[in-house]
């Protein structure tokens, strides 16, 4: 159902591991590794309050502690993050208004933010997520997630940490 | 406790008439999968947001083509929001008809626009129904010790 773009071109496919050892708090400043953290950070990033909704509860279901926050478009996202604030993953939704996904996410990039940025998209055709993944993105899958492609998303930064 | 056990036969296979038929798809599954002690309630308490969720969108998407010229990008967003929300719960046919609904706008046929919302509305109201008999019959049967799901 939910599908993983392979192989697609991105400027941020660098393991999760070695984002954390160079970005240290994951905001793009400063360079020195963070303390470990009980918690992952997750800001879902969607339109619909209905996803936000179930993402929500979803990240929170995955047996990894987590401490999540919800954005109803890009430039909400994109200002929590110039406010300061900082997450360790960022589920991402393509089309949304104000900010879609993909100008986020290079907003995001172009800030120096080196969090884990998952898209989430209905666009289900390759070329299409091609696109969002050169635009930053870590990874991609089809939406709605699934509580097996969160856990893995999720496990694996715990792993990282 | 043979009425019971009754109950939850027909719980059951109601259930799987509604993938059986198109109704729902794997993201209903997913749904259920949350459901737990903690939240024995979880898919009927998302389901109804989806209604709530449902009816403001409609009644936004009525009146934007009662206007004219057609605002075919406001049309749109109200769309993407209403695919969106019934593709979290699983609405197969539903979301089929707003995708359809949705290339008409971006072709700027307002014929075929206003002639594919009667299909959505229809196909939610089927939905609906049929979501509605379920978790009354399901609520009858009252819950199980151990729920086997398949679809």
């Amino acid at each position: 159902m939910s599908k993983q773009v392979a192989g697609a071109a991105s400027p941020s496919s660098r393991s999760a591991g070695s984002r954390k050892a160079e970005m240290g708090d994951g905001t793009g400043v400063g360079s020195t590794p963070a303390p470990m953290k009980k918690k992952l950070s997750v800001l879902i990033v969607d339109d619909n309050s209905m996803i936000r909704t179930i993402h929500n509860i979803l990240v929170n279901r995955v047996g990894v502690e987590v401490e999540s926050k919800v954005a109803e478009n890009g430039k909400v996202a994109v200002d929590l993050f110039r406010s300061g604030e900082s997450f360790d993953v960022v589920l991402m939704d393509w089309e949304m208004p104000v900010m879609n996904g993909i100008e986020a996410t290079k907003e995001l990039r172009n800030m120096g933010v080196d969090s884990m940025i998952v898209g989430v998209t209905s666009h289900s055709m390759d070329t299409e997520k091609d696109t969002f993944m050169a635009a930053g993105l870590d990874d991609c899958y089809g939406k709605p997630l699934s509580i097996e492609i969160l856990k893995n998303i999720l496990q694996k930064m715990k792993i990282d940490d | 406790m043979e009425r019971n056990s009754q109950l939850h036969r027909q719980v059951a296979l109601m259930r799987q008439s509604l993938f059986d038929q198109g109704y729902l798809d794997e993201q209903f599954v997913q749904l259920e999968e949350l459901q737990d002690d903690a939240n024995p309630n979880f898919v009927e308490e998302v389901v109804t947001l989806y209604y709530r969720d449902s009816a403001r969108l409609i009644a936004s998407i009525e009146q934007a083509l009662d206007k004219s010229p057609l605002d075919f990008n406001k049309l749109d967003s109200y769309m993407h929001q209403f695919k969106g929300s019934s593709s979290s719960i699983g609405g197969r046919k539903v979301k089929a008809e707003c995708a359809q609904f949705r290339e008409y706008c971006r072709a700027g046929n307002g014929e075929g626009c206003i002639r594919t919302f009667q299909q959505v509305k229809r196909e939610y109201a089927t939905l609906r129904k049929k979501l509605e008999t379920y978790f009354q019959l399901a609520r009858q049967a009252g819950p199980r010790d151990s729920a086997s799901r398949s679809t």
